[in-house]
């Protein structure tokens, strides 16, 4: 099953299902950055990096990095597979979208570890 | 009165490209009539203009087509709910078109097809007069079986236009759900089998273009919903 996630033919439940599912940790982490947004005013950078020092913000950020890569790999696959018919030029497109979502978490991995 | 329509014209044998020609019908002032009705009297005017049509009552799903931007049957789409001003009739969206407002419904009926449409019973002794169904079991298939397959929810569905050869589409589906909770069928797992691909059934992404047009009143975005649950539960 886990080797689906990386193939070319998707598997429909899983799609549908991992779409919702890393939805939910998005939804939660941009709900806990609003949260922390609106309940603190940041007046130095020292303060900005302790709100992520914590192991469990560290944990949950990555979640949510991770989330986006998945949620952006099928999603994308679905819009691309609507509007776009020649396979080839597809294919491109998506390699380089899955590219970028995969820079996205390896920076943050980058970022998270430096903090 | 003076109705004007404008009318999708094309006829592959003749025109380069499908234009729009303008119509004007006269009536008596406040009267109303169906959208087919007055197709009919435009076609007195020009016998060329061509479209389907059969039982003229919302019966037979014959003459879907789009009014004012909206599918619907014309046979029981009253010109008063299209608003005033010019009224404009095109094919269903999103087919083939054969001539004028007749579309190659090929498509559609293959997504039907592919459903199996019928029961399937693998009892080794048919029961000697008919499969009997208790008032519960048959309730379901209320808002389901009254489908005519007019094609104006799948024609008016995105998911259909962009991958009418992988995606069922609404029609096929409603009928698909028809067959999986009719407690008379057996072949409730290869049918959701049939249908746990990327395609089929998840490409519906509960638009619910299809309920806003169907002039039965059914809603395929409600079974569509079922199919999806049932073949979450098989996988789990
Ligand atoms: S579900 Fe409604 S709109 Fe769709 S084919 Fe059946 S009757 Fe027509
Ligand atoms: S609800 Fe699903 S089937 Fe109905 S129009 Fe939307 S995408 Fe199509
Ligand atoms: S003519 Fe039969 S449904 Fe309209």
């Amino acid at each position: 099953m886990v080797t689906n996630q990386a193939g070319i033919k998707r598997n429909g439940i899983q799609d549908y299902v991992t779409l919702r599912a890393t939805a939910l940790i998005i939804l939660a982490f941009t709900l806990y950055m609003t949260y922390v947004f609106v309940c603190h005013s940041f007046s130095s950078y020292e303060e900005w990096k302790a709100v992520f020092s914590s192991v469990y913000m560290k944990a949950f950020t990555f979640a949510a990095l991770v989330s986006i890569l998945m949620h952006v790999r099928i999603g994308m696959w679905q819009v691309l597979t609507d509007y776009v018919k020649p396979p080839r030029l597809r294919m491109i497109l998506q390699y380089v979208l899955n590219l970028i979502a995969f820079s996205y978490v390896a920076v943050g991995l980058f970022v998270l570890w430096g903090v | 009165m003076q109705l004007t329509f404008s009318i999708y014209r094309y006829n592959p044998d003749v025109d380069d490209a499908p234009h729009m020609q303008d119509y004007t019908l006269e009536v008596e002032e406040g009267q109303d009539m169906m959208v087919l009705d007055a197709l009919l009297a435009l076609k007195e005017q020009d016998p060329t203009l061509s479209f389907r049509r059969s039982c003229r009552e919302g019966v037979c799903g014959s003459d879907g087509v789009n009014m004012n931007g909206k599918n619907g049957l014309a046979c029981i789409t009253p010109l008063s709910a299209l608003g005033g001003g010019k009224i404009v009739v095109r094919p269903l969206p999103g087919l083939p078109v054969v001539r004028d407002l007749v579309v190659d419904m090929t498509q559609f009926y293959t997504q039907y097809e592919k459903i199996k449409p019928f029961l399937i019973n693998d009892a080794k002794q048919p029961p000697a007069r008919e499969h009997l169904q208790s008032p519960e079991e048959r309730a379901k298939l209320d808002g389901l079986y009254e489908c005519i397959l007019c094609a104006c929810c799948s024609t008016s569905c995105p998911s259909f236009w962009w991958n009418p050869d992988k995606f069922v589409g609404p029609a096929g589906l409603l009928h698909a759900y028809r067959f999986l909770i009719d407690s008379r069928d057996t072949a409730t797992d290869e049918r959701l089998g049939d249908l746990d691909d990327a395609f089929s059934v998840f490409r519906c992404h509960s638009i619910m273009n299809c309920v806003s047009v169907c002039p039965k009143g059914l809603n395929p975005t409600k079974a569509i919903g079922q199919i999806k649950s049932m073949l979450l539960q098989r996988a789990m």
